[in-house]
């Protein structure tokens, strides 16, 4: 029975799930590049395509209502991989109304309070003490009540984030405190346009864990199921004893660091030579060969996904625009009280 | 009516809110073991235990942002800032993460949270550790900022902050937290948002928060002895402004001097006269004046460092000036 086989422990309906997941997150961001050329979309708008794999392991492996997602600008793909709707993140990058951030976030500030996931932010590597924080609350609300954290969180963030002073002071914030945090580099090898190994005095950053005595792993970050297997494991260790890991995810961009990138630092070949380890492929070809996926069925997920990101983007140019008046919601909780209303009014009479 | 020192005050507030609510946590720069830099969170970690009172590595970006994080979690952290000036490290986390969480993310995700710690002027420190930053944080939308100048204040405004939605930054002084003061004995709050005129008055206006309030008070006596009456204003919030409270009182006497120890250019004062002079521009008697502190770093040479505040002859000259009894 076709249906008994698995894939390094993996049954076909968890592996239909991540190459499903992967395809939407191509499809999407296809359809974002291509609405972005139409003047659709402005701003920075960074693609995810080329490390699905990355984002889709590594949620695959999350309890998402106890756990937690957050990443940084490049965050189309983590938010769709945590389920949010494409059409509420497409018209979020159409600064529509009916978008994740209702307009006023846009590419960088996807947002899904709902699916646990906490955004989307674009200040390189800030949102690695913020996700510290969210496991303290975890690990906090679990010592209060004697007992383990009551879930872990995930940081995603790059090789130039990883630099940053807000790495390293929040990994050992996580290490003292016993944090159930789980770091995960995306190391697609590229800044905006400077190499990785160019900026980082040590080329392999899974030994930067040691620094703060917390476990590190490299991991293919194009194979979908190491990132997973990996994941799985990390989690359980924040989940059980508070341990906080590095996962360093080996991956690649296929298309510019924003919709603005010439992409004079790399060549075609580098790029053609990382498209040939294809996240998707990958694993489609593996499924192919262990009899759990038909042609048919590979077509039909394409298909699908393709049909998907299309009705997001009918449904983002069919949103209305946020009303004028949104403009001052949402910058205090008790707008009365918080807002600087007598000095608006003077500055607009 | 108790008489607490501005230290005595806090620390009560803060161990009032701790039994109250076990989401409020304090975390910061020795603020366990040592009992804070300036004493205020003395026996907390003794009494809540070292879950709810953190003393954390010297890392201000760091833990600034883990207690951001914790906020959008659910919890209500107090940050503590050895001092202002080394939270400017953490700038970035206040100002892009806990201020613009609510807006960017559509009202989805709160951050209660608040940020506190001395600031401004303090003695023989020289200029890294002893200016007045509040500019800093007055300037961005999505922050409430509260700079108290009494103990009562302190207490109440304290635990209006740890109890609001929002983020807050508190600003205390070193050379406020000896200062004594009646403080009601019953649990109360002060409303954020809302000036108090300290010291009525019916022939000028004078406008300050924090510490140079007792400098203010004491010009106010010095203008009564010659004969003109100062209306005192203490602005407590500098964000959200409580400009009701400011138009009330420059209508009345239709003249006004802004007073702060932090620099000129840029600063909450420059904005406060500015909204003097453009919304009560019919009213006024004469331009608004500004008493700062001097356009320089704080020297360490004590005769200049006093030169480089306000004090009491300056606030005099400058009601004088707008009363036109120069000289
Ligand atoms: C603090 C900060 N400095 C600089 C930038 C501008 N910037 C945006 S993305 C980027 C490169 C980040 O590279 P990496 O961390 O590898 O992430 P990737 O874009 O590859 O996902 C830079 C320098 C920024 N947004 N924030
Ligand atoms: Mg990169």
């Amino acid at each position: 029975m076709a249906d008994k086989k698995t894939l390094g422990g993996h049954d076909k309906k968890f592996l239909m799930g991540l190459l499903e997941s992967m395809h939407r997150i191509r499809a999407f961001e296809e359809k974002a590049g291509q609405m972005y050329g139409l003047r659709k979309i402005g701003g920075f708008c960074h693609l995810y395509s080329g490390q699905e794999a990355v984002a889709v392991g590594v949620i695959s492996a999350l309890d998402l209502s106890t756990d937690y997602v957050l990443t940084g600008y490049r965050d189309h793909g983590h938010a769709l991989a945590c389920g949010m709707d494409p059409k509420a993140a497409m018209a979020e990058l159409y600064g529509k109304a009916a978008g994740c951030s209702k307009g006023k976030g846009g590419s960088m500030h996807f947002f899904d309070a709902g699916k646990h996931m906490l955004g989307g932010n674009g200040i390189v590597g800030a949102q690695i003490p913020v996700a510290a924080g969210v496991a303290f609350a975890q690990a906090y609300r679990g010592r209060l009540s004697g007992s383990q954290p009551t879930g872990a969180t995930v940081c995603f963030f790059g090789d130039g984030a990883i630099h940053q002073g807000a790495f390293h002071e929040a990994f050992n914030l996580a290490g003292i405190w016993k944090l159930p945090l789980i770091l995960v580099v995306e190391n697609n090898q590229w800044g905006m346009g400077t190499s990785w190994k160019k900026v980082s005095s040590n080329e392999d950053f899974s030994a930067m864990a040691g620094a703060y005595a917390a476990h590190g792993e490299a991991v293919d970050g194009m194979d979908v199921l190491a990132v997973h297997d990996a994941a799985v494991r990390a989690v359980k260790r924040a989940k059980a004893a508070g341990e906080p890991a590095l996962l360093e995810a080996r991956t690649y961009r296929y298309k510019g660091h924003s919709m603005s990138d010439p992409q004079k630092y790399r060549t075609r070949e580098e790029v053609e030579t990382y498209r040939a380890r294809d996240p998707i492929l990958l694993l489609e070809g593996r499924m192919e060969e262990a009899g759990l996926l038909s042609a048919r069925e590979k077509e039909a997920l394409r298909a699908e996904a393709e049909a998907i990101a299309e009705e997001a983007a009918a449904f983002a140019e069919a949103s209305p625009e946020p009303a004028a008046d949104e403009l001052y919601t949402d910058v205090y909780a008790d707008r009365e009280s918080g807002e600087t209303a007598p000095s608006e009014a003077s500055w607009q009479s | 009516m108790a008489v607490l020192t501005y230290r005595e005050a806090l620390n009560r507030a803060l161990d009032e809110e701790l039994a109250r609510d076990d989401r409020v946590l304090l975390m910061g720069e020795e603020v366990g073991e040592y009992d804070g830099a300036y004493k205020v969170s003395k026996g907390l970690l003794a009494k809540y235990g070292p879950n709810r009172v953190l003393d954390t590595p010297i890392t201000e970006l760091g833990f600034t942002g883990l207690g951001v994080g914790a906020a959008m979690a659910g919890l209500r952290p107090v940050v503590e800032w050895m001092t202002h000036n080394f939270a400017l490290l953490a700038l970035d986390q206040v100002v892009n993460e806990a201020a613009k969480m609510r807006y960017m993310s559509g009202g989805q995700f709160s951050v209660p949270i608040v940020f506190r710690g001395p600031n401004g002027p303090a003695e023989y420190l020289a200029s890294q550790h002893s200016q007045a930053l509040e500019s800093y944080w007055a300037h961005v939308p999505g922050l409430k900022v509260v700079a108290p100048a009494t103990p009562a204040d302190a207490y109440g405004l304290l635990k209006s902050a740890i109890r609001d939605d929002d983020p807050v930054v508190m600003l205390e002084a070193e050379m406020m937290y000896g200062l004594k003061g009646e403080v009601p004995d019953g649990e109360f709050l002060v409303p954020i948002g809302k000036a108090e005129v300290r010291r009525p008055g019916s022939d000028v206006t004078l406008i300050t928060y924090s510490k140079p309030l007792w400098t203010v008070l004491e010009a106010a006596e010095e203008l009564a002895r010659q004969g003109f009456s100062a209306e005192v204003l203490d602005l407590r919030t500098l964000r959200p402004l409580d400009e009701e409270a400011i138009y009330a009182s420059v209508r009345k006497t239709n003249r006004c001097v802004v007073v702060t120890e932090s620099w000129p250019q840029a600063s909450v004062a420059s904005h406060v006269a500015w909204l003097v002079s453009r919304n009560c521009f019919d009213r006024l008697d004469a331009p608004v004046e500004l008493v700062s502190g001097e356009d320089v770093p704080m020297p360490y040479n004590h005769a200049l460092e006093l030169a480089a505040q306000p004090n009491v002859p300056k606030v005099v000259a400058a009601a004088r000036r707008v009363l036109y009894a120069e000289g």
